[in-house]
């Protein structure tokens, strides 16, 4: 079953619209590049030099994966990654 | 109005004044930038002083179309000169109290609450929300019901007591959620984006975080129309303490002041100090944390503006520190007992981190340090519960006399 990777409506110009993709992997990290494989424009916007920006936050199941291994946090099959801009709250 | 534009501070992509808070190019956070060019600052300065008494009077330097308006009009809060703290810290500096418990709903969020409904408004919302560690969810509450418009105030379902009764009181729709505050403004993040709705701390954070500019330019207003030397403010996601610098900055740009930015202390609880630990361990990278302090105002474990308030603080010769809940019970007590001051937890944490300052030495002989005591202790009353003396005598002065070992007067 694959992974669903649900994308917030300011980034959804980079997804030809979708609000949400489908893709599969492993970790975090493979299904972003899975994703990425579809849309190379929401590369550009989330990641730098490898890593995820500063301020995007990313969310397995609603915990933020700076909790568990970042991109190399595992991935079960159906789960739901989350992607959201850092800069609310305070 | 000089207000000009969105900005993202991390790419510089520009953006028409509406509600956003991100850029959609890389994900930074959105300011509010101005073009204050032209603007004579005698003339800026005479408006200011026929202004209104709150922060309106700042009107130039605020990001509406219009005139601002709000029935519960926060700021000029008193600028207390505290020199029996400052003997009782064993400084020779001149410590200001800046106490913004004397707000409408107690607290310096009233400030941001009011642009940001003013804004709202402005941008023809009828509904507003916010994600809250209790002092935004008061003053969301109170000032959406003054100015008419519907709110939904969303906070973690552990809150103190007094927070949830002094909002619900307001007559807004008020939301515990099962988790802590970033799980709470994680979906307010997720509601955002879905609803129609302002969301003061999110899709309005650019307005909003305006409002501390405020604290700034009173602060320069009470001294004299001087800067302080020094500031020392509480750190949650680090909006406050980064305004308080831009309201400086931008005064001192257009020439309203002149002298030295000031030196940036920044305080935060040892139970949830991602800003401080990224200062000790000289980053800029914030790791998030999981809060566990009384600090609850302050239990922020993933700051937005993080990285911003850890370079401020070394470009101005400054720190973030921590204390202890300890430190923060006594911060409390030593600030009530050397100036009639009752904080909330925040201001512990401000206080406590005062008094490591002038332990190690760090606060010069004659140097003006404004303190920003952001909360009421009403609000936090269980953080000192268990350590307040209460006498119970007879209704007669032999009973008195023998608790209190001294003559009764006659």
């Amino acid at each position: 079953m694959p992974i669903t990777v649900k994308i917030p409506s300011q980034l959804r110009a980079a997804t030809g619209g979708a609000p949400e993709l489908s893709a599969d992997g492993s970790t975090v990290g493979e299904v972003l590049d899975s994703v990425f494989e579809q849309h190379d424009d929401l590369k550009q916007r989330i990641t730098q030099d490898g890593e995820l920006r500063r301020f995007v936050n990313v969310y397995v199941g609603g915990e933020d994966i700076r909790y568990g291994e970042g991109l190399a946090t595992a991935i079960d099959d159906g789960s739901e990654i989350t992607i959201l801009p850092a800069v609310a709250g305070g | 109005m000089a207000a000009k534009n969105l900005k993202c501070k991390e790419c510089e992509a520009e953006y028409e004044l509406g509600a956003h808070f991100f850029c959609a190019q890389c994900f930074g956070p959105l300011e509010v930038r101005y073009d204050f060019s032209g603007m004579d600052p005698e003339g800026a300065k005479r408006r200011i002083q026929t202004g209104s008494n709150g922060i309106w009077r700042y009107s130039d330097f605020l990001p509406f179309e219009g005139k601002a308006s709000d029935p519960l009009e926060p700021g000029m809060t008193p600028l207390i000169k505290a020199d029996r703290l400052a003997e009782r810290l064993g400084t020779e500096a001149e410590i200001w109290i800046k106490n913004d418990a004397a707000n409408p709903t107690h607290s310096f969020k009233d400030r941001v609450v009011a642009v940001a409904i003013a804004k709202a408004k402005e941008l023809g919302f009828e509904t507003v929300a916010c994600a809250s560690t209790g002092n935004l969810a008061n003053a969301v509450a109170a000032h959406a019901s003054a100015a008419g418009l519907d709110s939904y105030v969303f906070v973690p379902a552990d809150l103190e007591e007094q927070k949830l009764i002094a909002t619900d009181i307001y007559g807004t729709n008020l939301v515990g959620v099962n988790g802590n505050y970033d799980d709470v403004n994680r979906l307010c993040t997720q509601l955002a984006d879905e609803k129609p709705w302002a969301f003061v701390n999110v899709n309005l954070r650019p307005y909003y975080a305006e409002g501390s500019k405020t604290l700034a330019y009173e602060t320069v207003e009470q001294l004299g129309w001087k800067l302080p030397d020094r500031v020392v403010s509480p750190i949650a996601s680090g909006s406050l303490f980064t305004k308080i610098h831009r309201g400086f900055q931008e005064w001192l740009d257009i020439g309203l002041v002149k002298g030295e930015m000031p030196i940036f202390n920044g305080s935060q609880a040892e139970g949830c100090s991602p800003v401080a630990t990224a200062f000790a361990e000289g980053s800029t990278i914030c790791r998030p944390q999981k809060p566990n302090t009384i600090a609850k105002s302050l239990a922020i474990g993933d700051p937005a503006d993080g990285p911003y308030a850890v370079e401020q603080a070394r470009q101005t010769g400054g720190a973030v520190d921590s204390v202890s809940d300890d430190e923060i019970k006594a911060g409390i007590r030593m600030l009530a007992e050397t100036t009639g001051v009752f904080t909330e937890t925040a201001g512990g944490v401000t206080v406590g981190v005062l008094a490591k300052l002038a332990a190690r030495g760090e606060l010069r002989a004659g140097e003006k340090v404004v303190v920003y005591i952001t909360g009421e202790g009403l609000k936090t009353l269980d953080a000192n519960r268990d350590s307040f003396a209460f006498t119970t005598i007879e209704p007669d002065p032999a009973s008195f006399e023998s608790h209190f070992g001294q003559e009764v007067a006659v």
